[in-house]
């Protein structure tokens, strides 16, 4: 398999996961705002720093009003992760790729393609943006059931299932960081800066299933843990849930699966074998006590930068033979 | 009411599926009867499907303009083109002979060069020519074969004679979109192919590897044979990824390849260096090597010239072929069958005047307002006059350029193409067509069934190029 193909394939993967993920995301922050009592500015502003987009943001618009955000996701053409630009991406990179992947993917990704061409101005009205969030999100996992139905576990799935995971673990773990850097002071600044001890607010726990849902882990998590939602156990849960699919545990597994089945792989698994360690050995009531998630779930991100790194390093073009 | 094709009238052209008004050719009898029963409703409807089955299925070419490059929907209209098995038996043979003496030719001026030594043709139009190229001089390629992918287009007169309009030796492409025209019809008329026996043109990838894989230095069952193409912002793009995924071959960039200290070529995969056998490249001779031509070219790969030139390593086409395919060249075409295979060409050439000799510069120059002057290295329809639609000013300022560099120019007369029924706003109504057949030559020939029939959509227009408003029909060979 070609090194350069290689790439592509697993930027596909990044760009099929952080779209769906975006869509997710857009919807549950917009349903969990008609729960709460406004001002629900900052809703918005933990939606930003979840996609560490806030500085990006800021350059281009004066207000993280409803409107803005979501058209700053939807379809800013300027902001790199908007779905309109990972669909776009994972077109051009479904296109360079066709002959690897199975060609009703191909299909899949053009048709979204097409439809949000032709529905990004109902999406951006609150009315239709219910319907065409659920078209953007059934159509990835249409073409991700394609794939899984029909493509052959060779070196392209693997490089496609690496970069999906590796995008999927980079996104819990950011969710998990806002839910709790931006959550808490939020609760607090609705008490007036006070939370009597041993008792919740009552929005923080409509905020922490929100963050479940956002990652559509609230009826798995139910299963798990049938009480009250609560911060330690959603954390533990996102963190370090071995068997469910979106928890950073679990894909940084999946990651680490698929890099080895991939020739001259001992860099990279050693760095994801590293990060597998990281997450699941970590004591999290003790960090959540000390409240050290933030500084945490930083090393994390530094573990999946690394892999990263080595995947590159390994598997693709040398920089000098790029055009 | 259902369309009638007593209200069809091709005006004096050769029309391939009728014959005259109310009457349809053998050949194009079930398709004639099919229209005939369908409502006008149900024609556009049809039509209206073919479209969206285009756009999801992602056929697609570019367009650059501008300064950027647009991916359009392939452009396809529903009624396919028919041409009986008797007639395509004739094209077939004479597309054959057509290629292997062109072949011939081209071994030969990079040899020997005894065509100009029997004074067939003059030298100084080949070496002069900007396809000529110097550093394959002595390379005697596998089977004497340079050429091994041909594109020729041909066109029917009123009477129904085929000519070659020209041929195509070095990149030639649109093979991709009659394969996926095909398909295409197969998805909106699946009734048709019930009743018409057309002869399958599917198998056109398993000939082209197999005719690649023939040319392969090393003695392998599976040779290494990778498409080699310029990237995704090339207009033919589609094409290169869809041939590579027919064949199983590798889709390289330029960047993917490289020329080890053995001067064999290798690929960078996940699994370090692989050797390559045989190149389908997809990107011009002067930009294949910067060591050798374009020294600014990214596109290619340096000392690529070297490993072929050792033969470690096989392309397709050769450098170089392209000098047989300049339009100056092609009026030597029949001079050139009957010189290395001791025939007559079974397909004739359209006649055309040479703008290099002076009698024949003075008759197109007398008679610019009847001819349609081409550039002799051109394609894609670009930098030609027709005269007879141009304005009195356009014809003096081409007459200047034709003075200027008479070498790079040749003229024919305004020949009729033939017209096909072809659905337009109005209703049917005949458009303009003419056929790119693809030839293979390797161990074997092969010629596709049929080929792409490209329509000009505009009323009388003549020209089909998809860059300029041209659509496209399936072609059906019927026995």
């Amino acid at each position: 398999m070609l090194s350069r193909v290689a790439e592509r394939v697993y930027w596909l993967g990044r760009y099929l996961e952080r779209i769906e993920n975006s869509a997710r995301m857009i919807g549950v922050y917009g349903n969990v705002l008609l729960d709460l009592p406004r001002p629900a500015k900052l809703i918005w502003e933990s939606l930003l720093a979840t996609t560490g987009s806030t500085e990006l943001f800021a350059e281009r618009y004066s207000r993280a009003d409803e409107r803005n955000v979501v058209k700053f996701y939807l379809a800013d053409k300027t902001n790199p992760t908007s779905i309109l630009m990972s669909v776009t991406q994972a077109r051009e990179n479904a296109r360079t790729v066709r002959e690897i992947v199975p060609s009703n993917t191909w299909e899949g990704i053009n048709d979204l393609h097409l439809y949000l061409l032709d529905h990004l101005d109902a999406g951006l009205a609150r009315r239709g943006r219910d319907e065409f969030l659920t078209h953007v999100i059934n159509a990835c996992q249409f073409i991700i059931g394609g794939l899984d139905s029909t493509m052959s576990r060779d070196a392209a799935y693997q490089f496609l299932s690496a970069g999906r995971y590796i995008e999927r673990a980079d996104m819990t773990s950011r969710i998990v960081d806002v839910g709790l850097a931006n959550v808490f002071p939020w609760v607090s600044w609705m008490h007036g800066g006070e939370v009597p001890d041993g008792s919740q607010s009552p929005y923080e726990s409509v905020l922490w299933m929100s963050v479940l849902r956002s990652l559509s882990a609230l009826q798995m998590y139910r299963r798990l843990v049938p009480e009250r939602v609560r911060a330690d156990e959603v954390v533990t849960f996102l963190l370090q849930d071995r068997y469910f699919p979106r928890a950073v545990a679990h894909c940084i597994h999946a990651v680490q699966e698929s890099l080895d089945a991939l020739p001259n792989d001992e860099l990279a698994v050693a760095a994801a074998l590293s990060a597998v360690r990281h997450v699941r050995d970590a004591d999290i009531d003790a960090i959540l006590a000390r409240e050290r998630l933030h500084e945490f779930i930083d090393g994390l991100q530094v573990d999946f930068g690394a892999v990263h790194d080595a995947i590159e390093q390994t598997w693709f073009l040398p920089r000098s033979g790029r055009e | 009411m259902k369309f009638s094709w007593k209200n069809y009238d091709p005006d004096g052209f050769y029309d391939e599926l009728i014959s005259s008004p109310g009457y349809p050719r053998t050949a194009g009898r079930t398709v004639a009867r099919h229209i005939r029963s369908l409502t006008p409703e149900e024609i556009r409807e049809r039509q209206m499907a073919a479209e969206i089955a285009v756009k999801t299925m992602g056929i697609t070419f570019t367009v650059y303009s501008q300064g950027t490059n647009i991916d359009r929907a392939w452009p396809y209209d529903i009624i396919p083109r028919t041409i009986s098995g008797k007639d395509w038996d004739r094209v077939e043979a004479g597309l054959i002979q057509r290629l292997t003496a062109l072949n011939h030719f081209i071994d030969d001026i990079y040899n020997d060069q005894k065509i100009f030594r029997d004074g067939i043709v003059p030298p100084e139009m080949i070496l002069e020519s900007s396809n000529y190229r110097e550093a394959c001089a002595g390379m005697k390629p596998k089977f004497g074969a340079w050429a091994h992918i041909c594109g020729s287009d041909l066109i029917r007169d009123r009477d129904g004679t085929f000519y070659v309009l020209e041929d195509n030796l070095r990149v030639p492409s649109g093979v991709s979109y009659m394969l996926e025209n095909r398909k295409v019809t197969k998805r909106v008329f699946p009734e048709l192919f019930e009743e018409e026996n057309m002869r399958p043109i599917g198998e056109y990838t398993t000939h082209l590897f197999d005719t690649l894989a023939s040319l392969s230095p090393r003695k392998l069952d599976y040779p290494e044979v990778v498409v080699l193409t310029p990237g995704i912002y090339n207009s033919a793009y589609f094409e290169h990824s869809y041939l590579a995924q027919q064949m199983g071959a590798e889709l390289v960039e330029g960047s993917d390849l490289f020329v080890a200290d053995d001067d064999c070529v290798y690929m960078r995969t996940i699994s370090g260096p692989a050797r390559v056998d045989v190149i389908y490249r997809r990107i011009d001779d002067l930009f294949l090597d910067p060591e050798v031509f374009e020294p600014d070219s990214a596109l290619g790969v340096p000392g690529l010239m070297r490993a072929w030139l050792k033969g470690t390593v096989a392309l397709a086409n050769a450098p170089g072929a392209g000098v047989a395919d300049d339009k100056a060249v092609y009026t030597y075409v029949p001079d050139i069958i009957r010189y290395y295979l001791d025939e007559d060409p079974i397909i004739p050439n359209v006649e055309t005047w040479r703008c290099s000799e002076k009698a024949a510069r003075d008759h197109v120059l007398k008679n610019l307002d009847k001819l349609v002057v081409k550039p002799a290295n051109e394609s894609g329809g670009y930098g030609m006059l027709i005269g007879p639609a141009a304005t009195e000013r356009e014809r003096r300022a081409f007459a200047k350029r034709i003075r200027s560099n008479p070498r790079n120019y040749v003229a024919q007369p305004l020949i009729s193409l033939s017209t096909c029924p072809t659905v337009c706003p109005g209703g049917i109504e005949p458009r303009h067509i003419d056929l790119r057949p693809f030839v293979l030559q390797g161990a074997r020939h092969y010629v596709t069934p049929g080929g792409l029939t490209r329509v000009a959509l505009v009323k009388g227009s003549y020209v089909v190029n998809s860059s300029q408003g041209g659509g496209s029909k399936d072609t059906w060979i019927v026995d």
